[in-house]
């Protein structure tokens, strides 16, 4: 007990680290506990200490503009996460090839991921501006029929967000998909010629499952992204047209600042914090039991 | 084995394989008989598994052809050629049990059910892994991993065998346990075995025949036995024996009616040596096993001489014992209980007739 202990904390390590926690404790938890707090009281422009139970929460679950968040960040989640696996996966297997100019193309797809999400947004706002952009340029090439603007249209702006996270994304996850491809030794794929595999079949039943933690890698720089993305939103759409883009943190903005309604905002932001609670808990969860495991192993 | 009465299992017809502008093989010619053991022995790097990979049909050959059983399969896939490979690094599908590793290439060539079955139940015999079944290769010791690998080269029911180094991620004891399995199961299954190793002990103790390779050119290909008392060159000489075998360099003279090796003050007679050809006078270099020297026994040999000894070296079973002759170092091998001590003077004789003499120039065997 007490080795396993000294082995977890180095003194020196956990005075190096004294700033970072008091950070940590001061920003997050207590900065979080608050939110919490005022979440059930009647703030509005400022913080009260007004009590109300549950009525901000009612009221949150009854404002269509957060319903329409809700579902907004959902199908951009899924949308984007499952589309830049896929995309992800792909490109790295073209990586993996041994073609000419690696670096190269590594780097074109990697260089969005550098770019912040406010520049995404504006390049890609640019781009679908009917007046600036692919529409114009069409049509001032001779094409005067030709009509493409999804981000003014309320139907079809949410596929423009989703494009564009993306477009910013893949190469993030090609990079390191293609790290875990080339961890697959070259045996493997040789026993599954052999074998009489097929190329894809191999992919999916063999090295796929291989690189789990690579997925897993790359499934939590996604999720990150998907919150990250407010920046986006704003550059592209500002939530609009009309409500069609709102999602979770816009609405948490616009109700502090232009609605000035504190305590309806923060249960919003509780809100948000629940999900990300679930899934610390349950890789917290998965980590131990392979701790465990390995433990009993040794 | 009779040959000519099995035929021949894997032919390959002047096989030549280049990366790039580098040549690996160099029209190279082999022929392996049915149900026979043949090792490719050399140093790493020499093309072994190169030359492994295009018979499985894992790389494309620069020009040549390979038949498989009467059946041209240059231009094959792998999985059509009729053989089972198996790797150094076992190469088991980790995320699979250990039945799945080995369903998994039938269940996916659309073979029905029971015949699965039935397969894995006769190799699972076979290598006795059936307690290991259920279980994922993590969970398996290296030697039981490469069973399974051998399992599944042999659940696909197939002529060839071929084997890249299996053993070498083994340690030393769990290496020669496996050796043995690996025998028996060629006794057993009487299957055409290609087998790639670097280990001498591997090539002797296992193979038909050996094939000995050194820069993607087979030097000799001939029964372990012969490979170790008539190597054809000084390579192959070199390469086989643990300890090596000893060289002394010097010349070779005619002296009267018989032909003589002299290095200074050293004239060993070789009335008993068999010539390759014609021998020519010349420098030479004179080549005997450790252990076909005998210490301190008599003078009954065609040729002895005297030396004292440098350092004694014990390996257990038996000991080396390092002295010089003509100024060259010569180690000589003695069963322990008449071990000599360091300076000791020392009588040393030998038969002519199982040294080895070497062209200086070429070293091809004279
Ligand atoms: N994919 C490759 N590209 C270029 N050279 C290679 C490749 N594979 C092997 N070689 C070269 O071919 C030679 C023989 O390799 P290999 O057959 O693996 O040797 P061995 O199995 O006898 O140790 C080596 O010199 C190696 O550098
Ligand atoms: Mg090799």
């Amino acid at each position: 007990m007490q080795r396993s202990w000294r082995r977890r904390f180095h003194l020196p390590a956990v005075i190096g680290t004294i700033p970072m926690i008091l950070v940590a404790v001061g920003v997050f938890v207590i900065g979080i506990g608050f939110s919490v707090l005022w979440s059930f009281t009647s703030s509005k422009l400022f913080p009260t200490y007004d009590f109300v139970g549950l009525a901000q929460y009612r009221r949150l679950w009854a404002d269509s503009r957060w319903l329409v968040s809700v579902n907004n960040i959902w199908f951009f989640g899924l949308m984007s996460i499952s589309c830049n696996m896929v995309f992800g996966y792909l490109l790295a297997v073209f990586m993996d090839q041994r073609i000419r100019q690696e670096d190269l193309f590594r780097s074109i797809f990697l260089y969005p991921f550098a770019m912040s999400l406010i520049v995404t947004g504006l390049v890609w706002q640019w781009v679908l501006d009917p007046n600036l952009g692919l529409q114009a340029a069409m049509r001032n090439l001779g094409w005067s029929s030709f009509s493409f603007a999804p981000l003014v249209d309320a139907n079809t702006a949410i596929y423009a967000l989703v494009v564009a996270g993306i477009w910013q994304g893949s190469g993030v996850t090609m990079a390191i998909l293609l790290a875990g491809l080339r961890g697959v030794d070259e045996e493997i794929w040789k026993a599954a010629r052999v074998d009489g595999i097929p190329t894809w079949r191999t992919h999916l039943s063999i090295v796929a499952p291989m690189m789990k933690g690579a997925f897993a890698t790359a499934f939590v720089l996604q999720c990150v992204g998907v919150v990250r993305v407010y920046d986006l939103v704003i550059a592209m759409t500002g939530g609009g047209p009309g409500i069609a883009t709102s999602m979770p943190a816009v609405y948490v903005i616009q109700l502090i600042t232009v609605r000035q309604n504190v305590g309806q905002g923060m249960a919003a932001a509780t809100m948000m914090l629940l999900p990300v609670l679930v899934v610390l808990a349950f890789s917290g969860l998965v980590l131990w039991r392979r701790n465990r495991r390995q433990e009993a192993r040794v | 084995m009779d040959m000519a009465q099995n035929g021949t299992s894997v032919s390959i017809q002047d096989l030549s394989l280049n990366f790039g502008a580098v040549s690996v093989l160099k029209t190279l010619n082999l022929d392996v008989a049915q149900g026979e053991f043949v090792v490719l022995l050399g140093p790493s790097g020499c093309g072994k598994s190169t030359l492994l990979n295009c018979v499985a049909g894992l790389l494309d050959i620069s020009e040549g052809r390979i038949f498989i059983k009467g059946k041209n399969v240059t231009w094959e896939e792998p999985k059509d050629r009729g053989i089972g490979m198996v790797f150094q690094s076992y190469a088991l599908y980790p995320q699979m049990t250990v039945e799945k590793n080995l369903s998994f290439g039938l269940r996916v060539a659309g073979l029905p059910r029971d015949e699965i079955v039935k397969r894995i139940a006769r190799a699972a015999e076979i290598l006795q892994i059936e307690p290991l079944l259920q279980r994922k290769p993590s969970a398996l010791s290296g030697g039981q991993r490469q069973r399974v690998a051998i399992g599944r080269a042999l659940v696909r029911d197939v002529d060839v065998f071929l084997f890249d180094e299996p053993l070498s991620n083994l340690d030393a004891k769990l290496r020669s346990e496996l050796r043995v399995e690996i025998k028996l199961l060629h006794r057993k299954l009487q299957n055409t075995m290609i087998y790639v190793t670097h280990d001498q002990i591997e090539a002797m103790t296992l193979a038909d025949r050996i094939a000995v390779m050194k820069g993607g050119v087979i030097q000799q290909l001939d029964a372990p036995q012969t490979i170790y008392n008539r190597p054809v060159n000084r390579f192959v000489a070199g390469f086989l024996g643990s300890p090596a075998m000893n060289f002394v360099e010097g010349r070779l003279e005619k002296h009267g009616d018989g032909w003589s090796f002299v290095a200074e003050d050293l004239k060993i007679p070789l009335g008993t040596y068999q010539f390759d050809g014609q021998p020519e006078a010349g420098p030479a270099v004179f080549g005997i096993r450790p252990e076909h020297v005998s210490l301190n026994s008599g003078t009954g040999w065609p040729f002895s001489t005297s030396a004292n000894v440098e350092v004694v070296e014990p390996m257990g079973s038996d000991t080396l014992v390092w002295l010089k002759l003509a100024q060259q170092k010569f180690s000589v091998r003695v069963t322990s209980e008449r071990t000599p001590q360091n300076d000791e003077a020392v009588t040393l004789g030998f038969d002519p007739m199982r040294a080895s003499l070497f062209d200086a120039e070429t070293g091809g065997r004279i």
